[in-house]
């Protein structure tokens, strides 16, 4: 009983938050209201008896918005909302598209024949997902390494403006390197 | 390893932490007092001056609030409010001597994942009062996070790890002989460093640095200004506190009763804490980051895998 | 609380999400709308794992790989924003499919 009352909580705030988020005008409300919408859906995860996942979603949730909310102020022109303003384009053709979507999920959700549950769930989730991910799906945890080593290396060649020759000089022998802010390792 | 509380230690935890944080805070006056005006010639004097806190909180208790024009006045208290919250959640995972609110089976990544939220609180104190030098506070506050974080996160993998479980009582139960800190210094060390960056006090405190006149603070009076700066001093006495289950074995020690160990431990902590303000200055981020990242990052590696080692090999 | 229950949740996360992906014209707000999307299919798959098959980890697998997928979708579009905002001054998607011109 109390599982479903918190349930409903969570599932109503998550969607109202969600819709707020394309509601709001200030953009850190709307980074924010994101950010109680993935909180929730942490909730759902740790009601689903995942304790390890659903902490690790709030903590990687809050860590990721709190980011993200500095670019939202930097690359949007009215980042408080103090001048209401629409930034849409296609909104008829996008409503259309979304509720079909939805009604096509649903009804999917609701006509299928799920399968019954088999088994039940392991004592420690935890310890199942960490055997798993360094046993059998040992791939795509090697997988997921390469690709966050790539998304470093990426992030950093697309959005740094200064190379080594800007820092050393042409023939790289400036030091200590010429930067705007220096650092605190004296290099 | 823990033991079933009763269900008032619900209200218990806030009430002690808060007593906790009033006892720092008033070590730290006197220290402060100390520095600027010499001994206390007596005991009364040394009461006087330990008290001075708490004359402060009531002088706030009873300022009226001041108000910023288009301050966006909901998202500004969510942060206030956020602080003292984050710390007393990260506080149930807190167990005095062998006993704690709640130890569940991931109780690291929750202490973790609660004392996180200071990011989105501070940052959102800073973006409240539409104020510039008060927003540049919430911006050194996310610099100094993503400095800090990493390493702090390796330095309670580390203690995990030593233990094999991320339950606090596990790590406690593990460390019945040897203390974690004893054959894990570095990471106890990255530990403290992130435990005053984390509740940006003292060393850590640009975020609030006189430079931009009080930076996230800056606007905040009142109860706000109140409950922000208390709030300040929960995370400090939690985070510390975390720090001995993690690292200084919990309630184990000989003769005295395990709640008495941990509350000793925790003042040493604390003490050490309030002594690190006086002894480091106040460091500027784009500093301490390419420290974290180059010196502290690698160093709590390699803790982590001379710790990997040694476990396997146990 | 029930598996159709959390699945038309993950739906209507999944919806709301690629509402505001389609119409956003501001890059960094077409990104909120994929993390909801996420958001959903996070949500989608530990309801999966929890009704259907919580003998095998996989669906927990499922949900590591949103998360990390979430992670490495922020870092590179943050990145993708700023590398266009320093050398067009481009932040809005329509602006951006007019530098093929």
């Amino acid at each position: 009983m109390s599982e479903d009352i918190v349930f409903w909580v969570l599932a109503v705030l998550a969607v109202a938050a969600g819709v707020m988020v394309f509601r709001f005008d200030s953009m850190a409300r709307a980074t924010y209201a994101l950010l109680l919408s993935l909180l929730c859906v942490g909730g759902e995860v740790l009601l689903l008896g995942l304790d390890y996942l659903g902490v690790v979603i709030v903590l990687m949730m809050t860590l990721e918005m709190a980011i993200m909310a500095v670019f939202m102020v930097m690359y949007m022109m009215n980042p408080a909302g103090l001048m209401p303003m629409s930034m849409l384009h296609n909104k008829k053709g996008a409503a259309v598209i979304c509720v079909s979507v939805f009604a096509a999920l649903a009804s999917g959700v609701l006509l299928a024949r799920w399968p019954a549950r088999r088994g039940g769930p392991p004592t420690d989730p935890t310890m199942s997902l960490g055997m798993s991910l360094m046993g059998p799906q040992m791939l795509t945890m090697v997988t997921l390494g390469m690709a966050l080593f790539a998304t470093i290396v990426s992030t950093v060649v697309l959005a740094t403006r200064r190379g080594r020759y800007d820092r050393f000089g042409d023939d790289l022998r400036t030091r200590p390197a010429d930067d705007p802010v220096p650092g605190g390792g004296g290099r | 390893m823990s033991e079933a509380v009763p269900p008032w230690a619900v209200v218990i935890l806030p009430i002690a932490l808060v007593s906790v944080a009033v006892v720092t805070v008033g070590f730290d006056a006197v220290l402060s007092a100390a520095a600027v005006r010499g001994r206390p010639g007596s005991l009364r004097e040394l009461g006087f001056r330990a008290a001075a806190p708490l004359r402060e909180v009531l002088r706030l208790l009873v300022q009226p609030s001041r108000r910023t024009t288009a301050a966006d006045t909901a998202l500004g208290r969510i942060g206030v409010v956020l602080v003292p919250v984050a710390a007393v959640l990260a506080g149930a995972v807190l167990p005095l001597g062998f006993r704690s609110l709640s130890d569940p089976t991931v109780g690291i990544v929750w202490f973790n994942a609660m004392e996180a939220l200071a990011w989105a609180a501070v940052w959102l104190t800073g973006w409240g009062p539409n104020s510039a030098l008060s927003l540049i506070g919430g911006y050194r506050f996310l610099a100094q996070g993503l400095a800090y974080e990493l390493p702090h996160m390796f330095a309670i993998t580390t203690a995990a790890l030593g233990a094999e479980s991320l339950q606090v009582g596990e790590v406690v139960a593990a460390q019945d002989g040897l203390w974690f800190a004893v054959w894990m210094p570095v990471a106890f060390f990255v530990y403290l460093l992130s435990a005053m960056a984390m509740s940006f006090w003292g060393p850590f405190g640009h975020p609030l640095g006189r430079d931009a006149a009080g930076g996230a603070a800056m606007e905040l009076s009142g109860v706000d200004r109140l409950v922000f700066l208390g709030g300040r001093w929960l995370l400090m006495v939690v985070t510390a506190g975390v720090s001995v289950p993690l690292f200084l074995g919990g309630g184990h020690g000989p003769l005295l009763p395990a709640w008495a160990w941990t509350l000793v431990k925790t003042a040493l902590v604390l003490a050490a804490l309030v002594a690190g303000r006086r002894l480091l200055p106040t460091l500027r981020m784009e500093r301490y980051t390419e420290f974290a990242w180059l010196v502290l990052v690698p160093a709590t590696l390699l803790q982590a895998l001379v710790v990997a080692v040694v476990v396997l090999n146990r | 609380m029930s598996l159709d229950l959390l699945l038309l949740l993950a739906a209507a996360l999944f919806s709301i999400g690629l509402f505001g992906a389609l119409t956003q014209q501001s890059i960094v707000m077409l990104m909120m709308g994929l993390e909801l999307m996420l958001g959903g299919i996070i949500v989608g798959a530990s309801a999966i794992w929890h009704y259907i098959t919580p003998d095998t980890a996989d669906g927990q697998v499922l949900v590591v790989l949103a998360v990390t997928v979430m992670a490495v979708e922020m870092a590179v579009g943050f990145a993708v924003v700023t590398a266009l905002f320093r050398t067009r001054e481009v932040d809005m998607t329509d602006m951006a499919a007019e530098l093929r011109e």
